[in-house]
């Protein structure tokens, strides 16, 4: 059986954690993102990940995206409760559509000389990282994919004089004409 | 009054919120004042449309209105000041929140300049209350202020009941604007909650109970919430199928306590039968209830064999804690007629009496049952005498939380739904004396009992006060045990008997008490006095402090102890030190 050994008696839980990339639609309103994260908090669910803008002005309709672990029971349980908050328009899951795009965008400073920073050069071409910023020992670079991409980059630059990252979190979007 | 006084629907923020109270149907409120909410209580004054009850203290006023709104179906609605006021609010709102009771809760705030400043009685009331309520607001445009106060109406009473809170600032309430009544626009276009149940599940629910050989219904607090169209239609359903039924402490009502099919309530306090019933079905109907943990018990083990139908009106209860074999969202009354419409029409129900025989041997283990006693009052017997006492009478019964609230559920036959009032989700001690008032205030007539214990009913005592000062006559029945007799158990159960800090060694002369509030107080000390003292208690037509003298050591049984399931219960009769012992070995971490 899929389901918690007890629900006050607490044992091992054996279910394998997924990650899911969750897309909100929420009334931009205030307080509408302090709702979301203490429903994250209150419950107990993980946050991996979680990014929010307003995306259509005139509706003042804003898009979370949360990236967050758990069992396929957690997974369906933070999605109704989501749901059925007043200010959230609708709850997709991306990861379950198996359809959508993940992207985010890094930036990332390293200090160096020499050899170092000929090769974090080499290196940002071949990952397609812009240099954004630049002084005679050091550089920013500006980096977007999905998570794997940019984390992979960032373990390369991490012997070459890495000193900072600063990374959005990751937007996700639905592939082919159809809108959420 | 400003130059627009012309247009009627020109006025005050403070004048809006009496109107919109008007406009909703309201026709008593709780509250206390104080410096943030002068102006609407300056309104209050100044009308009489609207009722206003002064209680105690603001968790008085919050349970007051969970106790009106339950018994009548209606939203209750509470006014308290900034700070403290909202903060004692976060009790009942809470309680509000985990059995689904409609509230609307107006609380003022300091002025908007000042929000922020660490003000004189400021607190972030949203944002302590956003855990605790369903939805709420705060306002700082009188233009708003309209539209949400009909919307917190709306969001309250619809879908799955719920506590919400809008938070007025005092310049707000000063400030005019116009006012619209209430229209559709007025609410979230993102707040659509589901009524109508889907028809291909409903068709497959039919199907499932027409074959099944051992099925039960196990009923719950949404089935009252849906209004009494509800309770008809599961009664209809129990008539038709002839099926069992049980329910959650929330939904007793529902179904008659003397009608045939009834096992008892369900779960940790439950009857043997209703939980051997749950363990051994093939087939089990859930109605408006959660699986919560004081239902499944151990939820690897819990009903093995079932297939589950679970009818919610919130997506979010399904799955959450046990899984479904075919969920259906909607509102009971509208799920259950379409069900039963549909049954009626293409299936024919099962025959079910080798089941029924099964469950009559259950029944004859009578767990129930209990040692009579002749010197001193037994709590179950106290109840017993109450209920019949009052059988036959248009009466109400609320409790507070602890022994007297299982055995007064496992005690009091509960004849229609709106009649129960406690507090199940957050296990509230001092819900049940508040809660009277307000149910008394909707009732005026009726007969309006707190079945209490001594420890529950010193947590919001103060509110004698107010029974005495609105002619409130509710009976405040306390089995006083001198002990916090739940707390005593477990520490009896689960922790050597070392019972720290559960017994009161200095409470009230209640008697005396009452007095002194200007109520009246009863004291029983001996069965054989009891019935005298519950008669005297039912025709004084003032308020009541019942002081029954129960046996100080007994134990609330059935029950299931920790982390076991649904056919491990301890039944009274085996519940002796050696098996008690045994069967609660290794609970100690459940709560």
């Amino acid at each position: 059986m899929n389901q918690p050994a007890s629900a006050y008696f607490m044992e091992e839980r054996h279910d394998p954690s997924e990650s899911h990339t969750l897309s909100v639609l929420v009334q931009n309103e205030p307080g509408v993102l302090a709702r979301v994260i203490g429903l994250f908090s209150g419950r107990g669910y993980n946050i991996e990940s979680l990014t929010v803008s307003e995306t259509e002005n005139q509706k003042h309709v804003s898009r979370i995206t949360i990236v967050t672990t758990g069992t396929p029971m957690v997974i369906e349980q933070i999605k109704h409760q989501l749901d059925r908050m007043v200010p959230v328009y609708r709850v997709v899951d991306m990861t379950l559509t198996g359809r959508s795009i993940e992207r985010e965008l890094a930036m990332v400073k390293l200090r160096g000389t020499g050899e170092h920073r000929v090769e974090a050069l080499r290196l940002a071409e071949a990952f397609r990282a812009r240099v954004i910023d630049a002084t005679t020992e050091s550089f920013v670079f500006e980096i977007t994919g999905n998570s794997a991409k940019i984390n992979q980059f960032i373990d390369l630059m991490r012997p070459l004089g890495l000193v900072e990252v600063s990374r959005t979190g990751v937007a996700a979007i639905g592939r082919g004409a159809e809108g959420m | 009054m400003s130059d627009k006084s012309h247009d009627p629907n020109q006025m005050t923020g403070a004048a809006m919120i009496v109107r919109a109270l008007i406009d909703h149907g309201v026709k008593h409120i709780f509250g206390y004042p104080g410096g943030a909410v002068l102006p609407i209580y300056d309104e209050i004054f100044q009308q009489s449309e609207v009722e206003h009850i002064l209680v105690r203290h603001e968790q008085g006023a919050g349970h007051a209105a969970e106790g009106y709104a339950r018994s009548t179906g209606k939203p209750g609605v509470v006014l308290v000041t900034s700070g403290p006021g909202a903060t004692n609010m976060v009790t009942p709102l809470t309680d509000a929140l985990m059995d689904s009771i409609p509230l609307v809760c107006i609380t003022g705030q300091v002025p908007t300049h000042l929000i922020g400043n660490d003000a004189f009685q400021e607190c972030d009331t949203v944002g302590i209350t956003r855990p605790c309520t369903k939805h709420n607001w705060l306002v700082r445009d009188v233009k708003d202020l309209a539209k949400v106060l009909h919307e917190a109406f709306y969001v309250a009473s619809t879908g799955r009941p719920g506590p919400v809170v809008v938070d007025v600032p005092k310049d707000v309430q000063f400030a005019t604007g116009t006012y619209h009544p209430p229209r559709k626009s007025d609410v979230h276009v993102s707040y659509a909650p589901r009524v109508k149940g889907d028809a291909t599940q409903i068709r497959k629910a039919v199907a499932l109970l027409a074959s099944a050989k051992r099925p039960v219904i196990y009923s719950g607090g949404g089935v009252i919430n849906s209004g009494s169209e509800a309770s008809k239609l599961l009664r209809e359903l129990v008539e038709f199928t002839g099926f069992p039924i049980t329910s959650t402490l929330m939904g007793l009502g529902a179904y008659p306590a003397s009608g045939k099919n009834w096992l008892g309530m369900l779960g940790m306090h439950g009857t043997y039968e209703a939980n051997m019933a749950m363990h051994d079905c093939d087939a089990m109907l859930c109605v408006g209830a959660r699986f919560d943990d004081r239902i499944t018990g151990r939820t690897d083990a819990f009903s093995p064999g079932s297939k589950k139908i679970h009818i919610d009106i919130d997506p979010s209860s399904i799955n959450k804690n046990i899984r479904i074999d075919i969920p259906i969202i909607g509102d009971a009354a509208n799920v259950l007629g379409d069900l039963l419409q549909v049954f009626k029409a293409e299936a024919k129900k099962p025959d079910i009496r080798t089941w029924w025989q099964e469950i009559a041997k259950w029944r004859a283990r009578n767990s129930l049952s209990y040692k009579k006693n002749s010197d001193i009052i037994l709590p179950q017997f106290a109840i017993q005498r109450l209920f019949e006492a009052t059988r036959g009478r248009d009466v109400y019964i609320t409790t507070e939380v602890g022994q007297h609230q299982m055995w007064a559920a496992q005690f009091f036959g509960f004849e229609e739904p709106h009649r129960w009032m406690t507090s199940g989700g957050l296990g509230t001690m001092g819900y049940g004396l508040p809660a009277a008032l307000g149910v008394q205030v909707a009732h005026p007539d009726s007969l309006v009992i707190d079945i209490a214990g001594d420890a529950s009913v010193q947590m919001t005592m103060q509110e004698m006060s107010t029974a005495v000062q609105y002619e409130l006559p509710i009976k405040i029945f306390i089995l006083n045990n001198q002990y916090m007799g739940m707390v005593r158990q477990w520490q009896q159960l689960l922790h050597g008997n070392r019972l720290s800090h559960s017994y009161s060694e200095a409470l009230p002369d209640f008697v005396k008490l009452a007095e002194a509030f200007g109520c009246v107080g009863i004291q029983a000390i001996k069965p054989g006095d009891l019935d005298g003292a519950i008669k005297e208690m039912i025709s004084v037509k003032r308020p009541v402090l019942f002081d029954c003298r129960v046996a100080a050591l007994e134990n609330c049984f059935p029950m299931i102890p920790s982390g076991k399931a649904h056919n491990e219960m301890l039944l009274p009769a085996e519940a002796n030190d050696e098996a008690t012992a045994a069967a609660f070995a290794s609970g100690k971490a459940l709560v």
